[in-house]
């Protein structure tokens, strides 16, 4: 094993995505403190438009082929997997996504690399590499001094700076493809499904009124709704909700869903798990209602009421109606 | 289309957690343990898999002293047979491990999908679908949203979620490893009557496996996030919070 680092670079639609960057950032630092190079992976087809952003990199490993040009995770964990196996890096960093959670299991089984999930720090100390990650919503930290062996490790998007890895630059580059007698791939690529048009863009709407589980059932929607109204924003809402079909996906916030910057971002009845936090925890001002005073929610919001969100939304929907305030354009 | 389906029990968050004395576990007696909620949308769609195709589901969990109620749960819904692991463990393995026992158990007894949840609140090491089916070399796709099978089709067509709300609709070949995210409906539900009277007859085999014995990770420490640290806490009646977020809506220009 070297003291190498390599980052399996992330890319949709022509763009790298901000894990990716996130990941440059930290890996050069820990690659300084370790001796090692920092090698990024990238795989896809016509690649040469990301290199030039990725001069955080002493290395790009370059997988171009026709074969590459969307995530399937058969195909991209076969190479990764045996080029890891070749070079026996020190760490791997993923993105804790989509496409770098379906890789971490595989290639951690295929490869009998060790694996962390759900990593938000990441540092060295005197040589050994100590992750921290995320597990029970949130609600607990898990810190693992990583094995002296090549270990994989999935960083939730938004734990590190983007900026630090945002670096032009012109780094050298290798290219990898894939071995003679390689099975085919067993999962192929059909199509990309984009989500359904013609309803509220959470995306824009300067006040969000998030809710969760709290609100308990459908009928209660219509309480965030008239507090939504009275401040002129929209309503959005966390996995549970999406998934209990009572609000479109268009208006899921967090991994899967929409990732959202709103000047007030109101929470009620969500406990902020770690896939909900990575997409509101940007918002300008967050103000969360829970009933559980030890909910993770109340970590990254501004202002914390410990109350029933059932409670709390018709008495300050009723507030606002008074003072007569003028909505949000 | 036979179905395996693999559930796991996790600590119900509603409640308090406590670390035990270790300083590596959570402590069991804090915690009520409840399905995963993944898996119970993992047995859903294979629920919904069946009564579009027929065929056979078989519901899988290892003996971590929790798995009974939520295997019968399983057959009141619909599975056909349900299996409790006993590996000889006291408590919940990581998920290398129980997918080592698992994946030793589906190299004998084959599936055309085994479908897990896409991960657990516990998940420290990697999600168990994708662990299980790289030890049998099976593809797997995870984060799955729908699963759609044509009778007599070779491949599975799944509905992967990317962010921002879209998906990648991918083809599987048989056997495959599925980690689901979401069924495309909500899990349905079991009468509280009818459980009870299924508790009381149902069926579960139990199959004895030798104990397996990784390395799990080294975990230095859990330990909870600072309590106080974040946000500003506002306290007082109903009117007066409202008073108080109003208040401080208009101060800081929030709606401009």
């Amino acid at each position: 094993m070297n003291k190498d680092i390599v980052v399996v670079a992330e890319h949709f639609r022509g763009h790298l995505n901000e894990i990716t960057f996130e990941l440059v950032g930290k890996a050069r630092e820990v690659a300084q403190s370790l001796g090692g190079k920092l090698i990024v992976f990238l795989l896809g087809h016509d690649l040469r438009g990301y290199i030039g952003e990725l001069g955080g990199a002493d290395v790009i490993w370059a997988a171009d082929g026709q074969e590459f040009r969307e995530f399937t995770p058969d195909i991209y964990a076969s190479l990764i997997g045996s080029a890891l196996k070749v070079s026996s890096p020190r760490l791997v960093l993923l993105g804790s996504t989509s496409a770098g959670l379906d890789l971490l299991s595989l290639l951690s089984a295929r490869c009998a690399f060790p694996c962390i999930d759900s990593c938000v720090r990441l540092e060295t100390k005197d040589g050994s590499v100590i992750a921290t990650s995320q597990v029970y919503g949130g609600k607990v930290f898990a810190e693992v001094a990583l094995p002296e062996e090549t270990t994989l490790v999935a960083v939730v998007p938004g734990s590190f700076d983007p900026e630090a890895g945002r670096i032009k630059g012109n780094p050298e580059v290798q290219a990898w493809t894939t071995a003679p007698g390689t099975p085919a791939s067993r999962v192929a690529f059909r199509k990309l499904i984009e989500p359904p048009p013609g309803d509220v863009d959470i995306t824009i709407a300067p006040v969000l009124v998030g809710v969760g589980r709290g609100i308990q059932n459908a009928e209660n929607l219509s309480l965030a709704e008239d507090l939504a109204a009275a401040l002129g924003g929209a309503v959005c809402a966390s996995r549970p909700v999406i998934d209990q079909g009572w609000l479109p996906l268009t208006r899921q916030v967090g991994k899967s869903g929409m990732r959202v910057k709103p000047k007030l971002y109101l929470a009620f009845g969500i406990s902020g798990a770690p896939e909900h936090l990575e997409g509101m925890k940007q918002s300008e001002t967050i103000v969360a209602v829970n009933t559980d005073p030890n909910a993770p929610i109340f970590s990254v919001a501004h202002y914390g009421v410990v109350a029933d969100a059932l409670d709390l939304l018709p008495a300050l929907t009723e507030e606002i109606h008074k003072t007569g305030m003028k909505k949000a354009s | 289309m036979n179905i395996a389906v693999v559930l796991k029990q996790v600590p119900d968050l509603v409640e308090g957690l406590e670390i035990d004395a270790s300083g590596k576990a959570v402590d069991p007696s804090s915690v009520r343990y409840i399905l995963s909620e993944s898996d119970d949308h993992a047995l859903e769609e294979a629920l919904v898999t069946k009564e579009r195709l027929g065929g056979r589901i078989e519901v899988y969990s290892l003996d971590t002293g929790e798995a009974k109620e939520a295997l019968v749960t399983a057959l009141a819904k619909g599975a056909d047979h349900a299996v409790v692991v006993d590996a000889g463990l006291e408590s919940a393995p990581d998920n290398h491990t129980a997918a080592g026992i698992f994946a030793s158990i589906f190299r004998e007894k084959r599936f055309d999908l085994i479908l897990t949840g896409v991960r657990a609140i516990d998940d420290l090491d990697g999600s168990l679908g994708g662990l299980i089916a790289g030890f049998l070399d099976l593809p797997y796709v995870g984060l799955i949203r729908k699963v759609q099978v044509e009778a007599g089709a070779t491949s599975i067509i799944v509905e992967k979620e990317y962010p921002g709300g879209c998906a990648a609709e991918l083809a599987v070949t048989p056997p495959a490893v599925l980690g689901i995210q979401a069924a495309e409906q909500p899990p349905r539900y079991v009468p509280i009557t009818r459980l009870r009277q299924m508790m009381k007859t149902a069926t579960v085999e139990e199959l004895l496996v030798p104990p397996v014995s990784l390395q799990p990770i080294g975990l230095a420490r859990l330990f909870k996030p600072e309590e106080g640290t974040g946000a500003v806490m506002l306290a007082g009646s109903l009117e007066q919070l409202s008073q108080q977020v109003t208040g401080l809506i208009a101060e800081r220009h929030l709606l401009r």
